[in-house]
């Protein structure tokens, strides 16, 4: 136990909780990537010495409250529409950092046009996409992420693809637009994914210095209530299954197309 | 005097706009108003003056978009026609519910549905009643001419950055296409950013500094208790608009008998109507509300004191009546008179329709 | 001969008793306590504080941000 006291001093700390992160206790289940997510990109603000300089676009879902827990301005825009909030600010305010913040039933399928559109336009923001494969916060119902089979409150059975469709693959969707620049599927699930993540999502704010297009990290994520498993064992059913259809790492990391590239067609 | 230009009402729109140091629009096309999204662009003013004008990819965008940048504290609008304003709805019960300023033109056509490019009145209820969900109103303004639409924008903005809360524009396609001589204003430059800390410096979000607490623009709050605070604040708001902001214009109404009340196109009709009828020795005013929320219920109120009858005169199956029917009260007898679908009243058939229903009713 | 030695607090009123810095651990430092905080959940503390190395995984995995990590040589 001495031995303990002369660890824990001041001077020894290695990691603690970013300061841009607020006192507030979240109000994630337990094991919630939300909260892992959060963490990452307050980090990131605070590596980057942007938090006066950073607006957050909060959805509707479970991370509607996520202003309660970065310590910046926040707007809470409404089902599905953070993507054209994101774009207004930035046009408006050029010089900010600007990042929306979305899971998979607001921005896949409710807001799937104006995610679409925002990463077409090439709009110099970073989308963070959490992808859990359901609604958490009405209580795990069938997203348009969900795997085949994979049973939810509103698919009993599993989903069946003539009656649901096929699990959309949005992060492939906005690779192929040219205004993205940076598109990667990341995760937040052990030691290694979660620093890979933060890399991501640096990169994402850094692109947006550069002027060099829409930055869109998707981060494959649990929601361990609505999964009805422990959190670890949802991060083990995330691996086996999730990734398997959701593979992980960098879709596109270049500058949005070459306008010049595109006028040819008309002359 | 200001330039003098001979102008469309929606190319006013787009006009005024840059002049008064408008930060941005964000606009989808639609028929009758698609002028002003393209004034706009062929003015290119972010050359000029620094505005900030896209083509976004609906119209549920555009209000969306509008929710970001007037989040910002900056002056920012769009303009629709009606389906595009009935799709802006839960964007403009945001914006109200968080108390944002901006500016709206809705330049209606006939509905239900997507009903006709034409002319109409019809979304009196939708403008003045909510039209989203929840308990909330916008400032309504209802310009008559080319000239108060270049006039309102100015008004509009001013009105809502006053109350943090959005003001309309309601015109209809009449006057968005019709061309008058307009007196434009002059130049203002656009807010600087100390300007915006100074005016929405407590509330917008512009980046949180070191020595303020976050700022967050939201609509939602979980605890009924304070919900109903929150609604009690914004109806404090509504009332004191009430009080101090209605704008009418009362037309020969001194020796009166009758009462047409109108706005926009109608009140134009009703003025030329006015003509026959007093002709014809009816003696008949106009009161033209400017203000549709807050409604001139006072005045109306005490012209019925006075007068025989009155007539609202709208292009719909009859809406602004219930309020001239509200205010009034049973006193005299008010009646409705319209035409749908698109169809622009004739001045005669106006002064039919009060000998009909209001002077022969009797 | 120095060695690295780690050790963590954990803010035990702010647990939610997840169990993934448990698992994210190398060394087996870390378990579930038996004891509840006042939210009712098991927290997570150092079973095992001799094995500490103060990677800090725990941490990196910690949802809700109430691991501080420490490191020196001894
Ligand atoms: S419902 Fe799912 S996504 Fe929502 S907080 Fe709980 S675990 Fe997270
Ligand atoms: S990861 Fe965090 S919240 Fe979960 S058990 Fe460990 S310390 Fe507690
Ligand atoms: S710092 Fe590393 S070794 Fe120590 S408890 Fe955390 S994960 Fe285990």
């Amino acid at each position: 136990m001495a031995d303990l006291e002369k660890i824990m001093k001041e001077e020894n700390i290695v990691y603690k909780k970013t300061k841009v992160l607020t006192d507030n206790v979240m109000h994630y289940c337990p094991g919630c990537s939300h909260g892992v997510v959060h963490k990452l990109i307050a980090e990131v603000i605070e590596e980057l010495g942007i938090q006066d300089k950073t607006i957050g676009i909060s959805p509707v879902g479970c991370s509607v409250f996520a202003y309660n827990y970065i310590d910046i301005d926040w707007q809470e825009a409404a089902h599905g529409r953070a993507p054209a909030n994101a774009t207004a600010t930035k046009r408006l305010m050029p010089d900010k950092f600007v990042f929306s913040y979305q899971g998979d039933g607001d921005l896949a399928s409710i807001g799937a046009a104006e995610t679409l559109h925002a990463c077409n336009r090439g709009e110099n923001i970073t989308m963070i996409f959490i992808n859990n494969a359901m609604y958490g916060m009405t209580g795990g119902q069938m997203a348009p992420t969900t795997l085949v089979g994979m049973k939810t409150s509103t698919t009993p059975y599993g989903r069946n693809i003539d009656l649901n469709g096929y699990p959309m693959k949005m992060t492939e969707i906005v690779a192929s637009l040219p205004g993205t620049c940076y598109v990667t599927r990341q995760s937040v699930h052990d030691a290694a994914s979660v620093k890979r993540c933060k890399k991501a999502i640096k990169k994402g704010f850094e692109n947006q210095a550069k002027k060099i297009g829409t930055s869109f990290i998707e981060i494959t994520s649990t929601c361990n209530s609505g999964w009805k498993m422990p959190p670890v064992e949802a991060n083990k059913w995330m691996e086996k299954h999730m990734f398997a259809y959701y593979p992980q790492g960098d879709l596109k990391d270049a500058e949005r197309d070459n306008p010049d590239d595109y006028i040819k067609y008309i002359k | 005097m200001g330039e003098l230009k001979l102008m469309k009402g929606n190319e006013v729109i787009a006009e005024a706009a840059i002049r008064c140091g408008c930060d941005g629009y964000f606009g989808y096309p639609i028929t009758p108003q698609s002028e002003v999204m393209e004034t706009l662009m062929a003015r290119k003013p972010w050359e000029t003056t620094g505005m900030v004008v896209l083509q976004a990819e609906s119209e549920v965008a555009s209000i969306n978009m509008v929710y970001g940048g007037a989040s910002c504290g900056k002056k920012v609008m769009t303009t629709s026609s009606s389906p595009g304003i009935s799709l802006m709805q839960e964007g403009i019960t945001y914006i109200a519910g968080a108390e944002l300023p901006c500016l709206i033109m809705n330049c209606v056509r006939g509905g239900p549905g997507l009903g006709t490019i034409q002319p109409a009145q019809s979304d009196y209820f939708q403008a003045c009643k909510g039209g989203g969900h929840g308990d909330y109103h916008l400032i309504v303004l209802a310009p008559s001419s080319v000239q108060e639409m270049n006039d309102f924008v100015n008004l509009g903005f001013e009105l809502a950055f006053k109350y943090r809360n959005p003001a309309m524009i309601l015109s209809d396609g009449a006057i968005g296409q019709m061309m008058e001589k307009v007196e434009l204003a002059d130049y203002k430059p656009r807010w600087t950013d100390e300007e915006i800390e100074k005016i929405s410096g407590d509330w917008a979000t512009t980046g949180k500094k070191a020595n303020r607490k976050q700022h967050i623009i939201t609509s939602l709050e979980l605890d009924s208790e304070i919900m109903e605070k929150l609604n009690h604040k914004l109806q404090a708001k509504y009332k004191k608009m009430e009080e101090e902001e209605v704008r009418y214009e009362e037309i020969q109404c001194d020796d009166a008998e009758y009462i047409f009340v109108a706005y926009g196109s109608s009140a134009r009709i009703c003025q030329k109507s006015i003509q026959i009828a007093r002709e014809k020795g009816i003696k008949v005013g106009l009161l033209r509300p400017i203000t549709l929320y807050p409604f001139p219920t006072k005045p109306i109120q005490k012209l019925a004191e006075k007068v025989k009858g009155m007539l609202s005169v709208e292009m719909s199956a009859g809406q602004m009546v219930e309020d001239v029917r509200l205010a009034v009260n049973g006193k005299i007898p008010v009646e409705h008179f319209g035409r749908l679908g698109g169809i622009i009243p004739s001045p005669i058939e106006v002064v039919e329709a009060l000998e009909q229903k209001i002077i022969g009713g009797k | 001969m120095a060695k690295i030695k780690g050790a963590v607090k954990v803010d035990i009123e702010k647990c939610k008793g997840c169990g993934l810095c448990v698992e994210a651990c190398p060394t087996k430092t870390l378990d579930l306590s038996k004891e509840v905080n006042s939210k009712g959940y098991n927290y997570a503390y150092m079973a095992d504080p001799d094995s500490c190395i103060g990677c800090a995984n725990c941490a990196l995995v910690c949802p809700d941000s109430v691991i501080t990590v420490y490191k020196t040589k001894i």
